[in-house]
């Protein structure tokens, strides 16, 4: 719950002061104060419910704040902002669905543009939506069917196609679900390549903090109306995690650095 | 009206296809079909890409649906049924838009609407005890009733939806295929999709005089439906889609001058046809032919 005392000299390109975010009459979380700097790779962590996806619509500025500020290079969130790519949590491709993934990327680039392209237009806009998916290492992918491809495969689309807008923040929501636990590792040290090689600042939704403890810098934590912040050394202890969920939880070490947490099931709110 | 069952009295078939098209076109009634059904199968079949990609062919049919009724109800009181179906499809349509797209795929819920609109329209053909025909012809089509009138409606129409597709094309294509994404590109999805379900609205009624209510899928989701399976990229896909509802159209018109059975019958069997050609392909080749 600190706020970034250190490191003043980079630049915090998110900026968080005593936020507040509503539904209605439902308090989702309050107070929350953080910051989030250039090229950083942060986790967000939480029960279901807790307000993680609400945190990426305030950045998207598809939900107002109901008190305090949010910044994101020093004005407030707006819709269509171009220096933020977005991959939302999806549902499953119909398997029907042939639409090539180099179309899809395109969408990133110039989706929410009137009219149509003109072909040159076109043709340096497909090229740089294979510079995208490249840089994902999904050069192979730009002319297969969505439809066909796997989970992992299709993440590294969604990835490009987010990529492709050549944004400064990546919002990540939930792209390990549903994947096993060698493709968990491959993507996490994936996006953690292209962030570092593109100065893009990560903010990534995940419920298992084991694949991301090897590349995040920071965790953000969402529990029982609260925000919390600081490295995964600070956060995921029997201390901290008992007193941000208000109940005794416990995390246990394994020899290889895994990390488990017990006792959060019980311990989330559910109202 | 005209009956639509073909006039075939004094045709014959030749192997000469253009000696055949002159011999038609010397009618007014098939010139007239000929031209009103390409402007229908291009617009239905660009249109169709759009309900087929947005999965909203059952919200189509109920469209049409909606627009029998209105259709029905406006020539119960005396106006031109365009008009009925027109204001009929853009309400259903905008209804739709308004309780968002995940009200469009609730089969349920369509369905009791769509069967209301049929019973109503039901009621409104009987009270205006009129010919059976007129009933006929809305739900079935009769193109071949069009008059000069029609076509230059009907262009004017079909050209309208093609010029307002031209400019939300990119937009249109980025909330069809990733809503979320779009929406956070700043791009409004009410409005995207109020717009496209009046596009629908616009293009439904003016297929109903092809291919009539009950038929309508045979233009707008047939032909889009054969595209999406044989395309990767969306423009090809729309002028695969055009190039089906074309094909067929044209192939109804020829074969009901000289077979004395629906137009609307030989448009949906050869789209039927088309399709299930492709998808036995396609179960033996297991990859796209395009």
């Amino acid at each position: 719950m600190k706020r970034m005392g250190k490191g003043k000299t980079e630049e915090a390109i998110i900026q968080a002061i005593d936020l507040s975010v509503r539904y209605g009459e439902r308090v989702v979380w309050q107070h929350a104060d953080f910051s989030i700097r250039r090229g950083e790779f942060v986790g967000i962590l939480g029960p279901n419910g807790a307000g993680k996806t609400t945190l990426f619509r305030l950045l998207l500025g598809l939900l107002p704040p109901s008190t305090g500020r949010l910044e994101i290079f020093g004005a407030a969130p707006r819709r269509g902002n171009p220096r933020i790519g977005y991959v939302p949590q999806r549902h499953p491709i119909d398997s029907d669905m042939r639409l090539e993934a180099l179309e899809f990327v395109h969408l990133g680039i110039s989706g929410n543009r009137w009219g149509v392209l003109l072909p040159s237009e076109s043709r340096a806009e497909r090229q740089k939506a294979l510079d995208a998916l490249q840089s994902v290492n999904g050069t192979e992918l730009a002319h297969r069917s969505l439809g066909q491809l796997s989970g992992g495969e299709l993440q590294r689309v969604f990835l490009a196609q987010a990529l492709a807008g050549k944004p400064d923040i990546l919002l990540l929501d939930e792209p390990l679900a549903n994947l096993d636990i060698r493709r968990e590792t491959e993507l996490v040290q994936l996006i953690a390549s292209v962030a570092r090689a593109q100065q893009v600042a990560v903010l990534l939704i995940a419920h298992d903090i084991n694949p991301l403890l090897p590349v995040v810098d920071r965790l953000i934590y969402a529990v029982n109306g609260r925000i919390a912040t600081g490295t995964p050394h600070k956060i995921i202890t029997t201390k901290a995690l008992s007193a941000l969920y208000g109940a005794p939880v416990e995390v246990l070490h394994d020899s290889h650095g895994r990390v488990a947490v017990l006792g959060t099931e019980e311990a989330a709110h559910h109202d | 009206m005209t009956e639509l069952f073909a006039l075939t009295s004094n045709s014959n078939f030749s192997p000469n296809l253009w000696s055949d098209l002159q011999m038609m076109w010397q009618y007014a009634f098939m010139q007239h079909a000929f031209e009103a059904g390409t402007v229908i199968a291009i617009v239905a079949g660009v249109i169709g890409y759009f309900v087929v990609l947005r999965r909203l062919s059952f919200a189509a049919h109920a469209l049409s649906h909606a627009g029998f009724a209105g259709a029905a109800g406006a020539v119960l009181i005396g106006l031109n049924p365009l008009v009925g179906l027109l204001v009929f499809t853009s309400g259903g349509g905008l209804a739709m838009a308004a309780l968002g797209r995940k009200a469009a795929s609730r089969d349920v819920q369509i369905g009791t609407v769509l069967a209301f609109m049929l019973g109503l329209g039901v009621l409104f053909i009987s009270l205006y005890k009129g010919y059976a025909t007129e009933a006929y012809s809305l739900l079935f089509g009769e193109i071949l009733g069009i008059s000069s009138g029609d076509v230059i409606v009907t262009t004017i129409a079909g050209a309208l939806a093609l010029v307002a597709i031209i400019l939300i094309y990119r937009r249109l294509l980025f909330t069809s295929l990733d809503e979320d994404v779009a929406e956070s590109r700043g791009v409004s999805i009410i409005a995207m999709n109020s717009i496209f379900m009046l596009l629908l609205a616009l293009a439904t009624s003016i297929a109903v005089q092809v291919v009539g209510v009950l038929l309508i899928f045979a233009l707008m989701v047939t032909p889009a439906a054969i595209a999406e399976r044989l395309t990767r990229r969306p423009l090809a896909g729309i002028a695969v889609s055009v190039v089906v509802a074309l094909l067929a159209t044209w192939f109804g018109l020829f074969i009901s001058y000289f077979v004395p059975y629906p137009v609307s019958f030989f448009i949906t069997s050869s789209v039927f046809a088309l399709y299930v050609l492709v998808r036995l392909l396609q179960s033996y080749t297991r990859r796209g032919i395009l």
